[in-house]
């Protein structure tokens, strides 16, 4: 087959997902297009240090980096054979589907400054958008030097930086673990790793751990390595308020009753420059809303074959629930393996990814057990005091919240934007949706957000008209 | 142990930019936001509404708490944009347009 | 927006206001306007006359609720790129005055001085000071706090109570019935839906609109400010794309950028020809926008009567029943003095205006066979008191 006769598959995002589903689909005869915001391939767990760092050991930020190189070299071949055409700081906003022909078109802006537009054209479109962390609010989280989770740790791989000498890592989740580990390594003195669950709760779910002994042996190497640095681990704490006027100086800690209140009496100073904090993942969807992608709750719904309901448009890895790359790359490769044979034509046979199905599987049922272990303290949002700030963008309190919900009769989180303007500002309520949805009294439902990241109008004005036909 | 050590770096020479009229050391390929914190600045931008300051919250693009002029231009993703030599980073205030 | 008003007014009219909705408040195309208060866009006639009444109504509840609906009386200023366009345009306004608007040539030079960030070149254009602006959910809002009336926000309306002769006797909704002589059908793009609930037809389509909304900028823009090509493409009867955008400032800092017109249905899928529409038209009246970034975009839906003109008054069909509905793109705007005129009817006073062009039968002698296209039928505001 020549270029222009193979099937067009344009993956949306190089992480693990991405790249499985890139490369299993290269591999079976379609042409990629692999685009993507960051300038190398790795999405945020294979976060790698820039080039002109001329990091030698990048691995000892990293787990499982056998297997992006493997992911790497595997890209770098069907590079080199013109099978996937890479395009890295490719930050892509919008996906746009021809009802009449079903051809996509996959628009991006080119560059860090985000100001020139590009338009991929093809059949068929892999999103393998990943995720970004949740945060919710408590006094002092907007104080420079509270970073998320994530956020400490990308800096760290990304730009070999650090944001201070003496850090709490805080809130819940499995993606605290690393973080404290890696800043420890990295020379920062970790005062206190704050975990509102109780990670022994996972023992009764110890089926869906037993099923993953990596896994378990991965949370004991954490624990020996927390130990090695000095990592004073406090389960079922919670972080009450960061201080600073214009820096984080300290936080206050108290540890979590049954009843997810604080335990009076048990609050403590202590200091810090920085706060990394973060409360579990949340996917990014905006491409399959606007694509008119059913979800479910805040995932994009994928079938056996990881397709969306949007012929055309299969999803991959955290987009579709959150589970962390093992599960992405499983979910990755079904996808290119099932765009292949749908592009040429066939049903894929599901018996020829049998083992990656498996790890599906298992991953999911893992993250299960995880999800209903961690999370936050119970009564979290009644905890945030009426002048903290919610919205980080607009500056919106809680108090400015819970007036439209109440009094003024915005009783769900749209009316409450519309009142208050929390969710208005540049990050379109990404950081603050939960916050104000669990103050409204309502589940976290996603946003319709047409335009995935802001687009200059002189982009918009300069759209290609759609191709004919 | 720092993370250079940490990961065997052998970095670019580095540069000079300047932020807020002094000038500081950055290295090839860090973002603006990466050479800030190297620096020791953690704050480079204050709100439109309470003047509050604010640097690098999600540290991956989704925040854009980390806005700051480059060169001219304002409301960059300090985590997004590579530091260049020479580049001109200024603090922005409020929406970063002040030709209003 | 517009059953805020009814019950504001209906309430200060001694009246027994319930308001139910079935969504939150503002949650229909009152949460997708931009808040346009304009007379700028009418030609004489009765929108024109319901548009002045409205717009010295709106500047009496902005000194009574203050900044917290964003008032600003900020003006509108229409521009020409061409002579020609010009001098239709100029024409257009000549009529305007006669009818009482306030509508001021400006020449080619003024108009810099007025928004310095204008294209260069223009014609020149014509200010209209009565021009105003709000932010409709918090008008509504506010609007609905003030009057004090039970809101009862997520109740759908499932039926018209009506008596044995046929009177309305009050709403049943899916948490109970609500009782009262009166019922007034506020539901907007669904009123069509609530009148047919009441047995009686009133074709209300909804006619989309796409608005742009931009980063928080300093005040860039002064005015509301449109082309002259605006005002055809309001009157145009054309379902297809019509993009002549109106592009304002806000009080919180975003510039806004529309709308578009297009009859399509409910369709809420963004429509990418749309907002290339408006993303040209703003910049060629504002170049600097080119590099200004776009946050969002949204859909809403206006209600729209074949004739353009909303239904207000008492329905001849259903005693008890009155319809506020059907404004097209303009209920933020013509709301107070739909909702004045609505009170005085339910009090049995002569309105201010006559409401004979806006009679809710008028559409019962004509052939139009349009029927909704939505896929929603349950029904939205509503606005009843009960004595």
């Amino acid at each position: 087959m020549t270029t222009a006769e193979r099937p067009r598959l344009a993956v949306v995002g190089a992480g693990p997902a991405g790249l499985a589903g890139a490369l299993a689909a290269a591999a079976r005869g379609v042409q990629v297009t692999l685009v993507d915001a960051a300038d190398q391939p790795g999405g945020q767990f294979y976060r790698q240090p820039a080039p002109g760092l001329g990091a030698r050991r990048p691995q000892a930020l990293h787990h499982q980096w056998r297997t992006f190189e493997r992911l790497r070299d595997g890209l770098e071949r069907h590079r080199a054979a013109g099978l996937i055409t890479h395009l890295a700081d490719h930050h892509v906003w919008c996906v746009e589907r021809e009802p009449g022909s079903g051809a996509l078109s996959v628009h991006a802006l080119r560059g860090p400054a985000q100001e020139q537009g590009v338009t991929v054209r093809a059949d068929a479109v892999l999103l393998a958008t990943g995720g970004y962390e949740r945060v919710l609010p408590f006094p002092g989280w907007t104080l420079p030097g509270v970073v998320t989770a994530g956020g400490a740790q990308a800096m760290l791989k990304g730009g070999l930086a650090l944001p201070g000498r003496t850090a709490v890592v805080a809130g819940t989740g499995p993606l605290l673990l690393p973080v404290a580990t890696g800043l420890a390594a990295a020379g920062v003195r970790v005062a206190a790793l704050v975990e509102s669950a109780d990670p022994a709760a996972l023992l009764p779910r110890a089926r869906a751990l037993a099923a993953r002994p990596g896994k378990l042996a991965e949370g004991a190497g954490y624990a020996a390595r927390l130990l090695r640095y000095g990592v004073r681990v406090l389960p079922r704490h919670t972080v009450l308020e960061a201080h600073g006027t214009d820096r984080l100086e300290a936080v206050t800690l108290a540890s979590l009753g049954r009843n997810g209140r604080t335990r009076p009496g048990s609050a403590r100073r202590i200091a810090c420059d920085t706060l990394a904090v973060g409360h579990g993942m949340l996917p990014h969807t905006d491409l399959a809303g606007t694509l008119g992608c059913t979800l479910s709750g805040t995932d994009v719904r994928v079938d056996d074959e990881q397709r969306t309901d949007v012929p055309g448009v299969w999803a991959a890895g955290e987009t579709t629930g959150v589970g962390g790359a093992a599960l992405a790359l499983a979910e990755g490769h079904i996808a290119g393996r099932s765009v292949a044979a749908r592009l040429g034509g066939t049903a894929p046979d599901p018996r020829r990814w049998a083992a990656a199905a498996r790890a599906r599987a298992r991953q999911r049922a893992f993250f299960a057990a995880l999800d209903a272990v961690y999370a936050p303290p119970a009564a979290w949002a009644d905890a945030v005091p009426d002048d903290t700030v919610v919205c980080r963008c607009e500056e919106v309190t809680a108090g400015a919240v819970r007036t439209a919900a109440g009094p003024l009769g915005a009783s769900d989180p749209r009316a409450v934007k519309l009142l208050t303007r929390a969710g208005m500002g540049w990050c379109q309520g990404r950081v603050c949706a939960p916050a104000v949805a669990a103050l409204t009294g309502c589940p976290l439902v996603p946003e319709r957000r047409p335009f995935a990241r802001p687009v200059p109008l002189g982009v918009l004005a300069a759209l290609p008209e759609p191709p004919p036909g | 142990m720092n993370p250079l050590e940490l990961t065997g770096a052998r970095p670019g020479e580095a540069f000079t930019v300047a932020f807020d009229g002094r000038p500081l050391r950055a290295l090839p390929g860090q973002t603006v936001a990466a050479a800030l914190w190297t620096a020791g600045v953690t704050s480079w931008r204050s709100t439109r509404g309470a003047g509050r300051p604010r640097g690098v919250f999600c540290g991956i693009g989704v925040c854009f708490d980390c806005l700051v002029t480059v060169n001219g231009s304002p409301n960059q993703r300090a985590c997004l944009v590579p530091v260049r030599p020479g580049d001109v980073i200024r603090t922005q205030e409020g929406t970063g347009r002040d030709d209003g | 927006m517009v059953g805020a008003a009814c019950a504001l007014y209906a309430a200060r009219a001694g009246l027994d206001v319930r308001v139910v909705d079935r969504g939150a408040v503002a949650g229909g195309t009152t949460g997708a306007g931009e808040g346009n208060l304009l007379v700028s866009d009418k030609e004489p006639g009765p929108e024109l006359e319901l548009a002045l009444l409205s717009a010295r109504l709106w500047s009496e509840l902005a000194e009574e609720l203050g900044a917290a609906i964003e008032y600003e009386s900020k003006g509108g200023l229409v521009v020409a790129a061409a002579p020609d366009a010009l001098a239709a345009l100029r024409d257009f306004a000549a009529g305007q005055r006669s009818a009482g608007v306030t509508a001021v040539p400006v020449g080619s030079g003024e108009l810099r001085e007025m928004e310095p960030h204008l294209a260069s070149g223009m014609a020149g254009g014509v200010h209209y000071p009565q021009d105003a602006q709000v932010m409709p959910a918090l008008a509504a809002a506010h609007l609905l706090h003030a009057c004090g009336a039970p809101v009862h926000t997520g109740w759908t309306v499932t039926g018209v109570v009506r008596a044995a002769d046929g009177a309305v006797r009050g709403v049943r909704t899916d948490r109970g019935d609500i009782h009262a002589p009166a019922v007034v059908n506020a539901a907007g793009t669904w009123g069509g839906d609530l009148a047919s609930l009441a047995g009686v037809r009133l074709p209300v389509l909804p006619r989309r609109g796409f608005v742009l909304v931009t980063e928080p900028l300093p005040r860039m823009v002064r005015h509301k400010v449109y082309a002259a090509d605006y005002v055809a493409d309001v009157a145009s009867d054309s379902a297809t794309l019509r993009a002549s955008p109106v592009v304002e400032g806000t009080a919180a800092g975003p510039v806004l950028i529309g709308a578009t017109r297009e009859r399509v249905g409910f369709d809420r899928s963004l429509s990418l020809a749309a907002v290339r529409a408006l993303a040209a038209g703003a910049i060629g009246l504002f170049p600097f926008l080119e590099r200004v970034r776009a946050l969002r975009t949204y859909a809403g839906f206006r209600p729209y009567l074949p004739d353009h003109l909303p239904a207000i008054g008492p329905d001849p069909r259903v005693p008890g029943l009155f319809h506020a509905c059907g404004h097209e793109g303009a209920g933020i705007g013509l709301a107070p003095g739909t909702g004045q005129s609505i009170a005085r009817a339910l009090t049995g006073k002569a309105p201010e205006l006559n409401l004979t062009p806006f009679r809710p039968e008028r559409f019962d002698t004509d052939t139009d066979t349009g029927t909704g296209t939505g896929t929603d039928t349950d029904t939205d505001t509503d606005g009843g008191d009960t004595p």
